[in-house]
């Protein structure tokens, strides 16, 4: 995490600083958008629901906003090295926040389709567990980003095994519920696809903290034999 | 290939494993009691192109001005190290300098055709080395460097029209077709693109990715965008010191010296 000298063009620093922030702030955006989410399901809360549904376009616009910002940037500044990392991978950041947000809407859209005043209290804690899983990790990968911090991106990476199995586990625990009483069947379905979706949204935390080791390394994450994600040496 | 290594892609990639062509072992160049040089060690690959940059006043002009001994013809200027074009010492006392400077042939900046024909600027060469046996051995010998310099289907008409009338960027492929017309192994290019305007720019960077098939060339370039575009190896000189060579495409993503990345990103150092 090498601090960096100032750029002799002041405008291209700040455009770099301002690059930054802005992922930032959208990152901030999409963790509220996951963690009202999930709250809007599990309290079968329709009003958070709809205002959640509604707050993901301005996160498609920070995405498109980000893009544009830094595509200019190449353009003008024709930037090398870590300025060329920190812009490219500022585009897929964006990319896969975007990505994130649309998960959230759809888990969204799922709330609103569930009848009831309150989820079955044995269907409520998986799930819940599992967002809380996944925001943590969100969270990590943001942070690994945003003070290129490459040991953390690597921790981040290997978590997701845990999101994985927690999925494949509650995936089992929704479908006994559906097999010991066939009018659990509705509500356990939505649950599972919103699981598939919070399972979905850390597949994207692991993409952003592999951009993250990128940015600070300039290579790839390695993969060792037993398939975790290592520090690749020098 | 990642996006970033696309965005600064090389104009095709190194060849692996390329044997080098030519070797500077601790080399130090002196001008009177002034070091320019300090030990540097850098090989040349044959048939890549070599780019060298660094702030002015680096030494990357000096460094490649040893490789043809153009430093001798500088009062007061003093080489040591070793400087090997193949097996051969190019410092040793038994070496031919003129012979030299055929095998390793140089492109300044500025273009600087002779004030004579066309012909006769990429003719001069070989005649003086003795290349060709005979006047339609010359003839020869000028269409194919007029040709591979990318000049033929501009000049083809006026072959006897003085050189100096042709544009600048016309100018300079004449001085590269002069520069291969003796038939060079090494072709040394110091800022060959400072003086045009983009377009032959372009043209002259598309031509020294296709003369790298025949030949091995070190270029010395202020624009590091150029380097990234022509080059597959780079080598960054500080204050007459240098400082880290490597592929280009990992120099210009991920150099490994703070140094080269303050200079390449444009920070203060
Ligand atoms: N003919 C010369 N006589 C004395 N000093 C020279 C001469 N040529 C270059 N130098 C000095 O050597 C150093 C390197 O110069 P040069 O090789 O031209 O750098 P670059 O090509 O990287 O701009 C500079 O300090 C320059 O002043
Ligand atoms: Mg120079």
């Amino acid at each position: 995490m090498a601090t960096l000298n100032e750029h002799i063009v002041s405008s291209y620093e700040e455009e770099l600083t301002n690059l930054a922030k802005l992922i930032f702030e959208m990152g901030g955006m999409v963790e509220v958008a996951v963690s009202s989410a999930t709250r809007a399901l599990l309290k079968l809360d329709h009003g958070l629901a709809r205002q959640t549904i509604e707050a993901d376009k301005a996160i498609d616009e920070m995405q498109k906003r980000i893009d544009e910002i830094a595509v200019s940037m190449i353009a003008r500044r024709q930037p090398m090295a870590t300025d060329l990392r920190a812009i490219i991978t500022s585009i897929h950041v964006a990319n896969d926040l975007e990505r994130v947000g649309d998960m959230a809407k759809t888990i969204s859209r799922r709330a609103l389709q569930i009848d009831g005043l309150s989820l079955a209290p044995k269907f409520y804690n998986g799930v819940k567990h599992m967002a809380d899983l996944i925001l943590r990790q969100l969270k990590a990968a943001l942070d690994a980003y945003a003070t290129r911090n490459a040991a953390a991106a690597v921790e981040v990476c290997n978590a997701d095994d845990e999101i994985d199995a927690l999925y494949t586990s509650l995936f089992r625990e929704l479908l006994t519920y559906m097999m010991e009483d066939p009018r659990n069947i509705t509500q356990c379905t939505h649950l599972l696809f919103c699981s598939k979706s919070l399972e979905r949204v850390g597949d994207h935390a692991t993409n952003i903290a592999e951009h993250a080791y990128y940015l600070e390394t300039g290579r790839q994450i390695g993969t060792a034999p037993d398939q975790h994600r290592v520090q690749v040496k020098e | 290939m990642s996006l970033e290594s696309a965005a600064i892609a090389t104009a095709s990639v190194s060849r692996s494993n390329a044997p080098s062509k030519m070797t500077g072992e601790d080399v130090c160049v002196f001008y009177g009691a002034k070091q320019a040089l300090f030990d540097v060690n850098l090989k040349i690959e044959q048939f890549n192109v070599t780019s060298l940059i660094g702030p002015s006043g680096c030494g990357k002009s000096t460094f490649l001005r040893s490789l043809n001994r153009m430093n001798d013809t500088i009062e007061g200027c003093r080489v040591t190290g070793k400087i090997n074009l193949d097996e051969d010492d190019i410092y040793d006392p038994s070496i031919d300098v003129v012979e030299l400077r055929a095998r390793v042939g140089m492109v300044f900046q500025k273009p600087n055709p002779f004030p004579k024909s066309i012909y006769e600027n990429v003719a001069y060469g070989p005649r003086i080395h003795g290349i060709a046996r005979n006047k339609a051995d010359l003839d020869e010998i000028v269409h194919s460097s007029l040709r591979r310099a990318g000049l033929w289907n501009e000049v083809k008409d006026r072959l006897l029209e003085p050189g100096t009338g042709l544009s600048g960027g016309q100018q300079q492929r004449l001085c590269i077709a002069r520069a291969i017309a003796t038939k060079p192994e090494v072709l040394l290019m110091d800022e060959p693109c400072s003086a045009l305007d983009p377009i032959a720019t372009a043209v002259i960077e598309e031509l020294i990715d296709e003369l790298r098939e025949n030949f091995t060339i070190v270029i010395v370039t202020h624009s590091m965008q150029q380097a990234a575009r022509v080059s597959q190896k780079t080598a960054f000189f500080h204050l007459g010191k240098l400082i880290e060579e490597g592929k280009t495409e990992d120099i210009f993503t991920n150099p490994r010296n703070r140094q080269t990345q303050d200079y390449i990103t444009g920070r203060i150092g």
